[in-house]
């Protein structure tokens, strides 16, 4: 048994338990984001689908590596701007709008990506990123080859989440955001547009979950599989509850996840064979429910989630 | 300008104009795709066409194929009449089917194994709808996320079984031993695939119809959704009238498994299911939540997805084109309904 856990907490451990947790991180923010502005966006799974494609292609074609996530950011933000057109222009069902969009931008990503690469038996893979040694901090014993040894995007994700507090409790668009989140018609009052900023703070999650999805075609996989987000973005969303609607916990529960998820992929790796692996794979989805169950009770999501805005009704 | 205003009435023939103008708006859309593909628009379309509803043993495919999407939109459209907002239809349909597998598996006479088969599918599915919805009465968890990610265990679950108990020995694929054929559905019509479950999905829309409209759970269910703390103040157990409809919406989703596993396949693989649980959410929101609707959406998605293959092979469109129709079509529909509430109205010039 000891052999096991020394094959789990071995040096590398921390290190893929922030490699797993840096989309999740970008995700949760991102769904983060677009709730505290009072739409919840269900087509996270689908817009990180279609974003990790696009970026994935673009770098394949272009060869350029930051091209690739500068088009996922691009086309995470473009899905999110269709999100709001429905749900905050037009006031739709935040939930069935965001089963649609799912629907519609992985549909999009299976039919573009067989249209660009064709049917092959090997997936076409990219050169991706390669881990970027900070000079110093990554000579540091344990902490040094597990946070200052990372890809570029994961410094990107740890320096997203004091930003997004930052952006969120310290400037006046985050106010702003917090205030079309909790009393639109206060908001509103007060000569904010609440239908600008909601369009805003959807657009930005977008492009954050757009991230999340470069993340995992050129960083993490290297490659566009049709399972490559397999429900991350669902659970980037429990996260966000586990998370209370807050940057900081909201990447704590997505470090919390990654562990469990970092830990599942060591078991299947270690001695416990007899354990069929589907049983690790759906650890960290059971995690995630449990969690919730612990968490949703004393949760306090904004008010005005879910609920549209029209400026004429009273 | 042009502004929304609130309607006071709803014209009668809306109810089945949105629907075919969505249709039709998505396929317009959709069709930049194919143009994109380098295919002729008027052609994959009428190959789509042709290959789905174009003779009768084309329309016996589409029937079957839309048969568990019937279900899994029943399943949906239940659910969400009572606001209870059931995504897990997908894992509620694998659920039915190892269910139904497993007992199907059994020798015992033909009549009565399909009848255990359909009972212990459905079971199987409402004990998984139970899931979200108890943590949402007891421990207000949001049942879209939890039932969304309760899709992903009972999926691992089932590849656990047929990658590891239920694997067949002989040849090492990932595939369940298949149901003894006396369990087999019976095809009705010789020489098609057209099995007895897609009789009885026919059959069950038309009673989900009745429960809804005309019976005392169905108001219930109705009031629920459209107002629960009126429905709460009315002397309705809310609680008891959520918990009542996941296990109706999760019985009839686990019966899409039933009728794949009885009628289709046999046996249970992975791909026993390319997101008919999904496509249910597509299908009753076309039918706008009305049970007699279900059967014609389910119907044309049905076609869009065998139609679909078959174009796919005539021009090389990538057969993926359904999936884009599928999420479309959910969007356009809704902001066709958006024409019930509101109705455009010109406004002059600069206000």
């Amino acid at each position: 048994m000891s052999a096991v856990f020394e094959q789990i907490f071995q040096v590398g451990f921390l290190a893929a338990i922030i490699r797993i947790a840096t989309p999740l991180a970008f995700a949760t923010l991102g769904e983060m984001f677009s709730e505290r502005a009072g739409v919840l966006n269900l087509g996270i799974e689908g817009i990180m689908l279609l974003s990790a494609m696009a970026g994935f292609t673009a770098a394949s074609l272009s060869g350029s590596l930051w091209l690739g996530v500068l088009v996922a950011v691009l086309v995470g933000a473009l899905m999110g701007a269709l999100h709001a057109l429905f749900t905050v222009a037009l006031g739709l069902s935040q939930h069935v709008c965001g089963i649609g969009v799912t629907l519609f931008s992985s549909g999009l990503a299976y039919f573009l990506y067989r249209l660009i690469f064709g049917q092959q038996s090997v997936p076409p893979s990219i050169d991706g990123f390669k881990p970027a040694p900070i000079p110093l901090f990554s000579d540091i014993p344990i902490l040094g080859p597990a946070v200052f040894n990372q890809f570029t995007l994961v410094y990107l994700a740890i320096i997203a989440i004091p930003l997004a507090a930052f952006v969120l409790y310290r400037t006046p668009w985050g106010l702003s955001v917090r205030m079309v989140g909790e009393n639109p018609r206060a908001a509103d009052s007060a000569g904010v547009s609440v239908i600008a900023t909601r369009f805003q703070a959807v657009i930005l999650g977008g492009a954050l979950m757009g991230l999340a999805g470069a993340f995992l075609t050129m960083a993490q996989f290297n490659a566009f599989t049709f399972g490559v987000v397999s429900g991350r973005g669902w659970v980037a969303i429990a996260l966000v509850v586990f998370g209370r609607w807050d940057p900081w916990r909201s990447a704590g529960a997505a470090l919390l996840f990654a562990f469990v998820d970092a830990l599942q992929l060591r078991m299947q790796a270690s001695g416990l064979g007899h354990i069929p692996y589907e049983a690790f794979l759906m650890l960290p989805f059971i995690f995630t429910i449990v969690a919730m169950a612990f968490m949703s009770r004393n949760a306090v999501a904004p008010s005005a989630l879910l609920k549209p805005f029209r400026r004429e009704e009273r | 300008m042009f502004r929304l205003e609130a309607r006071t009435s709803t014209p009668a023939w809306f109810n089945l104009a949105l629907p075919l103008i969505a249709i039709a708006v998505t396929l317009v859309l959709c069709s930049g795709l194919i143009a994109m593909a380098g295919a002729g628009v008027i052609e994959a379309y009428g190959v789509m066409l042709s290959a789905s509803l174009g003779d009768s043993y084309a329309i016996t495919e589409t029937l079957v194929r839309a048969a568990p999407m019937i279900f899994t939109g029943l399943a949906v459209a239940i659910a969400f009449r009572a606001k209870f907002w059931n995504i897990g239809a997908e894992g509620q349909l694998l659920a039915g089917a190892v269910a139904s597998c497993a007992v199907g598996a059994i020798p015992m006479p033909g009549t009565l194994a399909m009848l255990l088969m359909a009972l212990a599918g459905a079971a199987a599915g409402a004990i998984v709808a139970l899931v979200p919805v108890m943590l949402r009465v007891k421990f207000k968890v949001d049942d879209v996320v939890s039932s969304l990610l309760l899709n992903s265990v009972i999926y691992y679950a089932l590849m656990a079984l047929i990658e590891g108990p239920w694997k067949d020995s002989f040849s090492g694929y990932p595939i369940s031993p298949p149901i003894e054929d006396s369990a087999n559905f019976p095809v009705l019509i010789e020489g098609t695939r057209l099995h007895l479950g897609v009789i009885v999905a026919l059959i069950v829309a038309p009673l989900c119809w009745f429960l809804i409209a005309r019976t005392t759970l169905g108001f219930r269910i109705r009031v629920t959704g459209e107002n629960a703390e009126a429905a709460r103040y009315g002397g309705i157990n809310v609680q008891r009238v959520l918990i009542s409809t996941a296990l109706l919406s999760g019985a009839l989703a686990g019966l899409a498994g039933v009728g794949e596993v009885g009628g289709v396949h046999f046996q249970v693989m992975s791909d026993i299911s390319p997101g008919y649980g999904y496509s249910g959410i597509v299908v009753a929101m076309l039918a706008r939540l009305n049970p007699l609707g279900v059967v014609p959406a389910a119907i044309f998605l049905a076609a869009v997805m065998t139609g679909a293959e078959a174009m796919s092979r005539a021009t090389g469109v990538p057969a993926f084109l359904s999936d884009v129709i599928q999420g479309t079509a959910l969007l356009a529909m809704l902001v066709a309904l958006l024409f019930t509430a509101y109705r455009v109205r010109r406004v002059g010039a600069t206000t």
